[in-house]
């Protein structure tokens, strides 16, 4: 049934939707590591490549279900973030986002030269068989992305990662473990970022190296400054403009690349903190039922 | 042999080391990565390559050309996309720079079409000199000579001059500077302008040197030239010279000993590996923390 109502949907239209949905996953991975812990990483493409190709070689190797693919593919991803992550997280600031993009760049060059990942010609993948059709399982997995992040927010954990993100001395005198924190939230992080790869490769069918490279990154991390640094509604609604606006911007044809650059300079000019950032929705809501009269006090979080 | 590359690889690095000085001098004075850099190399490659075509301007005339043409170009990108973000957090800039590369590269693209496009045979006419058992050629000698001339010009401007000295002043303090008198606007400008220019004249010789000029060239070169000026420490103009021609040399030596295939992430292992033991680059200075 689920499968008829899916193929009512106008396929091309039901694309942009799975963009937008594997888009919110990536946009949220990234945005634990970039916005919630303040680690600009240049290079998360490499992670999605990574959860690509582990997910499309369990599935052709050894035909393992799809949903074991999906989360395995997601557990290799995270092991080798965490990997690379415990000697190149000591560096700061632009030194580790610029050793995120030369790892990036080592992982799409190595790919394109491995024999297991064919090269240059890239791999194709067979549609897994599942009772859910695909565009269903990329919608649960980008809301099971949005509530585990609202759960990693608001935990202790989040609450860490974010003394990093505001001030790494004072949060290392209150007793936190720095390093440990860096390469748990990377690992997370990369975690989600496989799993889209995964959810890429087994939509599309097909997977090239060269599909991983600096401008995918720049890609995912556009969505998050766009939507606002750190917000988890932002990083959503980041991920939906830019993955629906390259196929909305269509009809302008040749000239779409060129507005599509000219409207992130624009939207940077006037919004930048990206176009929901420092917006609270819960107290927005609040406001709005009349339970938090205007000049309540605020904490913080809600003034940065 | 050994020779042969270490000329080709000093070519191919202080091409590397033009455009470097760019991110590295824009980076020192307001803390950003200028991502629009590589997209104004490819600027530049491109006026520098109608310059000879269509008006048949000599070489060093259609080179100096380009480089008033991007000074302009830097200045205007400074004004529109990175002026009005001057306060706000250093990702916005970021974007915003990056917003501005996938403009000016897709302009490229349109008005100049998609492929490749080479020099003329007469611009610059090379033949081989051998030194040894080393053949240099002189377009070669071209490369590295132009690259010192503007190195050296560079290092006169910034340690002998006025503006050199305000520009020197508002990297070490931004604010103290503008309250000592500096104009930081200025000064900034100049900045992108000097930068602008470096990078033109690397786009011409590079065009130069591989034959071909294309709308998608400035990418890669932007970003072997960013982690060049990561790799001698961001910020540090000796340093970023020297990250050039390092990874120039280290990559033409990883070609000749058979890694063609891993051509593009020979520069980057090198980064990572030396960033592992050095944090902040070669020359970079060690960043204190305030508590």
């Amino acid at each position: 049934m689920l499968y008829g109502f899916v193929n009512s949907i106008d396929p091309y239209f039901l694309q942009i939707l799975v963009n937008i949905g594997i888009g919110i996953t990536l946009a949220l991975g990234l945005n634990i590591i970039t916005g919630l812990t303040g680690q600009l990483s240049l290079g998360h493409a490499a992670f999605m490549s990574v959860g690509a190709f582990a997910g499309a070689l369990l599935t052709l190797k050894t035909g393992s279900p799809f949903y074991l693919t999906l989360v395995l593919s997601g557990l290799f991803t995270a092991a080798v973030a965490a990997l690379i992550g415990w000697p190149i997280l000591r560096l700061t600031g632009d030194y580790l986002a610029i050793c995120t993009l030369g790892f990036a760049e080592i992982v799409k060059v190595v790919f394109l030269n491995l024999e297991i990942t064919n090269k240059a010609l890239g791999l194709t993948v067979p549609p897994p068989q599942t009772a859910l059709p695909m565009p269903v399982i990329v919608l649960i997995v980008a809301i099971l992305t949005i509530i585990a992040s609202t759960f990693i927010q608001n935990s202790r954990f989040g609450r860490a990662l974010k003394a990093i993100r505001d001030d790494e001395i004072a949060a290392e005198s209150m007793g936190i473990n720095i390093a440990r924190y860096k390469i748990q939230a990377f690992a997370v992080s990369a975690f989600m970022a496989g799993t889209g790869g995964c959810l890429y490769a087994h939509f599309l069918g097909y997977i090239n190296p060269s599909d991983f490279g600096f401008l995918k990154s720049v890609d995912m991390l556009s969505m998050v400054v766009l939507g606002g640094l750190g917000s988890i509604p932002g990083a959503v609604f980041g991920a939906s403009l830019l993955s629906a606006a390259p196929e909305v911007l269509r009809f302008m044809s040749q000239y779409r690349m060129l507005v599509y650059g000219a409207l992130m300079v624009f939207l940077m000019v006037f919004r930048p903190n990206g176009l929901l950032g420092g917006v609270n929705f819960t107290d927005l809501v609040l406001r709005k039922l009349g339970v938090r009269p205007r000049g309540a006090v605020r904490t913080l979080e809600e003034k940065h | 042999m050994f020779l042969q590359q270490l000329i080709n690889g000093i070519a191919l690095g202080s091409t590397y080391a033009l455009i470097a000085l760019g991110y590295t001098m824009v980076y020192g004075i307001i803390a950003l990565i200028n991502f629009a850099h590589g997209e104004i190399f490819m600027a530049g490659a491109f006026v520098g390559l109608l310059m000879v075509g269509v008006f048949k301007l000599n070489i060093f005339l259609a080179m100096a050309c380009a480089m008033i043409f991007c000074m302009v170009m830097g200045v205007v990108i400074e004004f529109i996309a990175y002026r009005p973000l001057r306060k706000s957090s250093r990702l916005s800039a970021f974007i915003s720079a990056i917003g501005v590369s996938t403009f000016l590269s897709s302009l490229a693209l349109m008005v100049f079409g998609a492929n490749a496009k080479g020099f003329p045979d007469q611009a610059f006419p090379s033949h081989q000199i051998s030194i040894g058992d080393a053949d240099i050629s002189t377009l070669q000698l071209l490369i590295i000579g132009v690259s010192a001339v503007l190195m050296i010009g560079l290092e006169f401007i910034v340690q002998k001059t006025k503006v050199g000295k305000a520009m020197r002043a508002t990297s070490e303090d931004y604010n103290t500077a503008a309250l000592m008198g500096v104009n930081v606007n200025f000064v900034i400008s100049f900045t992108f302008a000097l930068g602008s220019a470096l990078a033109a004249a690397g786009g011409v010789l590079v065009g130069m040197l591989f034959n071909a000029v294309s709308f998608n060239m400035g990418l890669m070169a932007g970003l072997k030239a960013f982690a060049a000026a990561v790799l001698g420490g961001i910020g540090s103009i000796p340093g970023a010279m020297l990250g050039g021609l390092l990874l120039g040399v280290t990559e033409v030596f990883g070609v000749a000993i058979g890694y063609s295939s891993y051509r593009d992430a020979i520069a980057f292992a090198i980064l990572v590996l030396v960033l592992l033991v050095r944090p902040t680059g070669l020359l970079g200075r060690k960043i204190l923390k305030k508590v």
